[in-house]
């Protein structure tokens, strides 16, 4: 790869770097990379796995990332920002009781989902209050909200669960666009994406949101509404957590408070590897997206390839691991190959202060 | 903000992509999709047994029974399974044996609701679905093969207690939590037992320990101040039997107060072979297994459909009838001692 840079000018480094051609330009962003590493796994699971490359394949493989591209739109926001919501996969399993509880209740469903996104927004909300008003790191509230949303959850149905949700709603969770086998889910997660996509990449607001990342003091200075923009920022994962938690519900017809313990760390490693920046000020949704679907097409064909789910966590952790080494070995490189004398033989350590 | 005007083009080459990663997906869906069924064969005796979760004894157990039966009649056995016990998780397993065209699943469930539709979406795709250990919505599979009654569960308990005090004294039970529905089931049912057929026992007590193991330790100590006179102590619970045990082994009242219950082997190992408890019951989860593979293989082969009635054989455990929702009862539990503790590791 550093091969492919020899000769090029690259005295100052910016990210807007037009003296190379564009295939350069992409592929060797880290987006670039994560849509590499996908195509590549695709190709390779469709040759060598029997059975990967069946219609099927790709409906199960949406279905089961659904919740986790949900979750990872507003997550890469909230990341980008420079904080984290660890809370998310409580307010699922806190969003599923709710619809549960209300139905079994007697509330029509349609009711029963609008509450449970209401108690979502208002997870976020108390999330937003404590890290904007009351000015607490956002790791140690939600890590906090984390257990008591999913005590709330569990508390409220006990080991019990809920399933007599009626099999329009539950099949329409499953069902497909016409004979395409792709979920219709996938509508609803293309209107969000695209939201999501505006408002980050093509407005002031998401030009604020990558300022906070970089310097919530200088977004502060250039008049952004730092507080403001992370509130709505957490309101927002709550919402589409309560959004996430509803569809997992009517999907597996089954309102338990247990409901996707753990997704929240799927859903942080799929944005990271996507190439979202932990530190803020850096990462792009569509490089998000990839990421989530890399996991998800590369412990599917493990899965098919009857690979145990040990390795398969050991595989997924490890590719995580290498992802975000490779980021900050790369960012090495540049910096080296920016400086004068640098420039074309990349790892020239001597150059490193 | 550089980046951001950078990001409009970037984007759409990155639309472009995911568009035709997925597009990538489905064409070769289309090429190889022949492929993907290879579950119409009549004989296909290829089982997979799909746990709670992986790395628990009490599993490795009953799949090795498993195992030992597929071997038997010469088909393929498999495992698989999540490495936690989230229904969500057994689901994407269900998916992909279903993709797989194996013969026969053998799962017990994480969720009785949860992973139906997936079951009833391989049955559909005519993988037979055997259910064991825990089972699903009676619609969701063919064949649910049961451990043991409530009945039998209760008669055993009662059996041993009785048998070690002599048939008389006064006994107590330590449960699990009070509104456990199972336990609250056995011990209604051990009193109607004790009631008709042990006049002269008497149960003093019941107490509850959470299924705690400290809370159940305590229990045990109060229980035993309370009732001077108490010969012997029944814990339907795996968690409520081990602490007692562990109570009365230092105790003064080792070797005086019996205990009995239900546990598992690797729990009351030591307190068997030290003589703190005589006997205890359990049903033996590689038996559990040989059954379910064997209920697999003549519902693939077609000997049976799940109709009250039908008759199997089921190796060297002999031949089992299904009886009504589909259900196949292994038989009463078994009562371990010292005599076969030894040859069982969960």
């Amino acid at each position: 790869m550093t091969s492919s840079l020899t000769g090029a000018p690259a005295s100052t480094r910016s990210y807007k770097d037009y003296s190379r051609p564009l295939w350069q330009r992409v592929l060797l962003t880290r987006e670039g990379a994560v849509y590499a590493a996908l195509i590549i796994v695709i190709v390779g699971a469709t040759v060598s796995v029997r059975n990967f490359g069946s219609p099927i394949t790709m409906t199960y493989l949406l279905l089961d990332v659904t919740p986790i591209l949900l979750i990872a739109l507003p997550m890469t926001l909230v990341i980008i920002t420079g904080e984290i919501d660890l809370s998310v996969a409580s307010v699922v399993g806190l969003s599923s009781v709710t619809l549960g509880t209300l139905h079994q209740a007697g509330l029509p469903i349609e009711a029963a989902g609008a509450v449970a996104i209401v108690v979502g927004a208002l997870a976020g909300a108390l999330n937003g209050f404590l890290i904007t008003v009351v000015g607490l790191p956002s790791l140690a509230v939600t890590i906090g909200t984390l257990a008591l949303y999913r005590g709330l959850a569990v508390g409220l149905l006990g080991t019990t669960a809920v399933t007599d949700f009626t099999e329009f709603w539950t099949d329409l969770a499953k069902s497909k666009i016409g004979s395409t086998g792709v979920p219709s889910v996938m509508i609803l997660f293309v209107i969000l994406l695209v939201v999501f996509a505006i408002v980050l990449h093509f407005t002031p607001f998401g030009r604020g949101i990558f300022a906070i990342g970089l310097s919530p003091e200088a977004a502060r200075f250039s008049g952004i509404h730092v507080e403001r923009t992370k509130f709505i920022l957490f309101v927002l994962s709550g919402t589409i957590s309560a959004v996430a938690g509803i569809f997992y519900t009517l999907r597996f017809g089954s309102a338990r408070g247990d409901n996707a313990t753990g997704l929240e760390l799927s859903v942080i490693a799929a944005v990271l590897l996507g190439g979202v920046s932990i530190f803020g000020g850096r990462g792009a949704l569509h490089g998000v997206i990839a990421g989530v679907l890399l996991i998800g097409v590369l412990g599917s064909a493990l899965r098919l390839a009857n690979v145990t789910s040990d390795v398969i966590n050991i595989i997924t952790g490890t590719l995580l691991v290498a992802s975000v080494v490779s980021t900050s070995v790369l960012a090495w490189l540049r910096t080296a190959r920016a400086r004068p004398g640098g420039t074309n033989r990349a790892p020239s350590a001597t150059t490193k202060s | 903000m550089l980046f951001q005007k950078n990001s409009g083009r970037v984007g759409a080459f990155a639309a472009l992509a995911v568009t035709v990663a997925l597009v990538a997906t489905g064409c070769a869906a289309g090429d190889d999709g022949g492929d993907g069924g290879g579950g119409g064969d009549s004989g296909n005796l290829a089982i997979t047994f799909l746990p709670k979760n992986l790395g628990n004894a009490y599993f490795d157990t009953s799949d090795k029974g498993g195992e030992t039966a597929i071997e038997e009649f010469g088909g393929t056995y498999a495992e698989v399974g999540p490495s936690e016990a989230s229904p969500d998780a057994q689901v994407s397993y269900i998916n992909t044996l279903t993709q797989q065209g194996v013969g026969g699943i053998v799962v017990s469930a994480n969720d009785p609701t949860a992973i139906c539709d997936a079951l009833n979406e391989a049955r559909d795709n005519g993988v037979k679905v055997v259910t064991f250990d825990s089972d699903t919505d009676v619609e969701c599979r063919d064949i649910f093969i049961n451990q043991a009654t409530s009945e039998g569960i209760a008669k055993i308990q009662v059996d041993l207690i009785a048998e070690q005090i002599g048939d008389e004294g006064e006994i107590a039970i330590l449960s699990a939590t009070a509104n456990a529905t199972n336990q609250n089931a056995w011990i209604d049912l051990m009193k109607e037992d004790l009631a008709a057929n042990h006049p002269n026992i008497t149960l003093v007590d019941t107490v509850y320990g959470d299924d705690d193991d400290q809370t159940s330790f305590d229990k045990t100590a109060a229980l035993l101040q309370t009732h001077p006179n108490l010969k012997g102590i029944i814990s339907p619970t795996t968690v409520g039997i081990a602490a007692a045990a562990r109570y009365l082994q230092t105790s003064e009242f080792k070797g005086t107060v019996a205990l009995t219950g239900l546990g598992t082997p690797n729990q009351m190992r030591d307190y068997v072979e030290d003589g703190t408890v005589t006997a205890f019951a359990l049903w033996n989860p590689a038996d559990l297994g040989y059954l379910a593979a064997y209920a697999a293989k003549a519902l693939i082969e077609g000997d049976i459909t799940g109709e009250v009635g039908d008759e199997f054989s089921a190796g060297e455990l002999g031949d089992f009838t299904v009886e009504e929702d589909g259900t196949v009862l292994l038989g009463d539990p078994y009562t371990f001692d010292a005599d076969n503790i030894g040859e069982f590791d969960f």
